[in-house]
Order: structure tokens, then C-alpha cells, then sequence
């Protein structure tokens, strides 16, 4: 059986527990399952945040992510994952987005998530602007996440 | 080819998608951005800063120098934050 890959860009939200019981349903092969989730937070150092809202590149967004899967897939021995990334106005303490990784072992599950996710960050196509004290301004990239990115090139 | 712009990028040249044919001289990325800037303070404000400003060629990454013959639909955009 070939492992599952699952990418989903919603609005809706989702719901963590029953995409983990999807990747290891009726599977006694999997011994580990690493699940991230990114929340929306309710601040920024001192600026409270009221909402975000997430821009996408339709179309783009599940290509440069299958892009990212697949190589997951062929890197770490991977019995299955799921990304899930929201689009639309974001509540302070609601999800964003969800990257869940199954293998045998946990190392191979706990790298190709963190690899994932430092990829969504840099190269998903999704924007986020932020609204606080009635203005709503875009965020800016961070130089940190263009390192972690990086790190996953160096051989 | 068609045209489309995100978040900011789409904000200061005010739509979100165009079809535009861009002369033969027009060959690469960083030309399209030369020659849209050319065509009034919109493009200029969005692309004022071109090094900032990521381009995708039909739903791929590309660089600056990327050669657009060929092209179905060209995107630009800031850097990304999403995840």
C-alpha cells in the first residue's frame, strides 16, 4: 500500500484528533504519528492582535506543497502525512494550519514535519495580514524562517 | 499571458489579475517588472523595490532572471508568511 498524502486549502477549520485517527486507521505498521499545529495568536510583543487574514495563491499553494510533500516522502521513511492550511480571517486561539507525519520510528516522523513546516513558511504561497487597534497591516517576512528553511538544503 | 498579484503587490497596483502581451524585448522576469513599471506609479509603487518582490511562473518559483516565453501565467507577490 502507498503511503497516503493528504493536502487540504480551506477555509473551515479542522479537527486535529480525526485527521490523526484518518493516517493510522486500521494500520498496525505506524509507531509514531507527529502532529503540528500553528494557532493564531492573540499577540504580538505588545500589540494585540484581533484577527489575521490569509491570503492564498490558489492552485499554486497545493502544487508548491505536494512539491514539498513529495519530498518528504522520498527523504524520510514515511508510511503517510496530511497538510492542512486555512485561508480567510483567523481568530486569536484558532488554527492555521496542520502538518500531521506517520513512520515506524519517531525520528523520521518528527524531521520530515519540521522540514515541512519550514518550508510552508518560506515558499507555501499564503499572506497574512494583521489587524490590531483598528489597522490592518501585512506581515512582514522573518529572516529566522529563511534560515530554517536553508538548513534543509545543507548536505 | 495572464497576470496576478498578491497581498500588497495586489493592493498598490489595485486588481488582482490582468491579461497583458508584452513586446519580443520583454524576455525575462526583471524585465516585465521594468516594463510594468514604465507603465504607470502603480506598477512603480509595487515594484519599487524589485529585489523584494517573488515571482512564480505557472504555479513555480522562479528567479528574476527567468526567461518568460512561453509563459501561461505569471505571478508576483512579497515574501511569503504563511504556516
Amino acid at each position: 500500500m502507498s503511503a497516503p498524502v493528504t493536502i487540504r486549502i480551506q477555509d473551515a477549520d479542522f479537527d486535529i484528533a480525526k485527521e490523526i485517527a484518518a493516517l493510522t486507521m486500521g494500520r498496525t505498521d505506524i509507531g509514531a504519528v507527529v502532529s503540528f499545529s500553528g494557532i493564531c495568536r492573540g499577540s504580538e510583543g505588545t500589540e494585540k492582535i484581533a484577527a489575521l487574514t490569509l491570503e492564498h495563491y490558489p492552485g499554486m499553494a497545493e502544487a508548491e506543497i505536494k512539491r514539498h510533500a513529495d519530498e518528504a516522502m522520498s527523504r524520510w521513511p514515511l508510511d503517510g502525512l496530511t497538510v492542512i492550511h486555512r485561508f480567510g480571517r483567523i481568530q486569536p486561539g484558532e488554527n492555521i494550519v496542520l502538518v500531521v507525519t506517520a513512520s515506524q520510528h519517531r525520528q523520521a516522523a518528527f524531521h520530515a514535519a519540521e522540514f515541512l513546516m519550514d518550508y510552508l513558511k518560506t515558499s507555501a504561497p499564503f499572506w497574512k495580514r494583521e489587524e490590531s487597534a483598528g489597522r490592518a497591516d501585512w506581515v512582514e517576512a522573518r529572516e529566522h524562517d529563511d534560515a530554517a528553511a536553508a538548513r534543509w538544503t545543507k548536505s | 499571458m495572464k497576470l496576478k498579484y498578491f497581498a500588497w503587490v495586489r493592493e498598490r497596483i489595485g486588481k488582482a489579475e490582468e491579461t497583458i502581451e508584452p513586446p519580443p524585448n520583454v524576455r525575462t522576469v526583471a524585465d516585465l517588472m521594468a516594463w510594468l513599471t514604465a507603465r504607470d506609479d502603480a506598477y512603480a509603487h509595487a515594484f519599487e523595490t524589485p529585489k523584494v518582490i517573488r515571482a512564480a511562473i505557472d504555479h513555480t518559483h522562479v528567479k528574476a532572471d527567468a526567461v518568460i516565453a512561453g509563459a501561461r501565467e505569471i505571478a508576483f507577490f512579497p515574501p511569503m508568511t504563511g504556516g
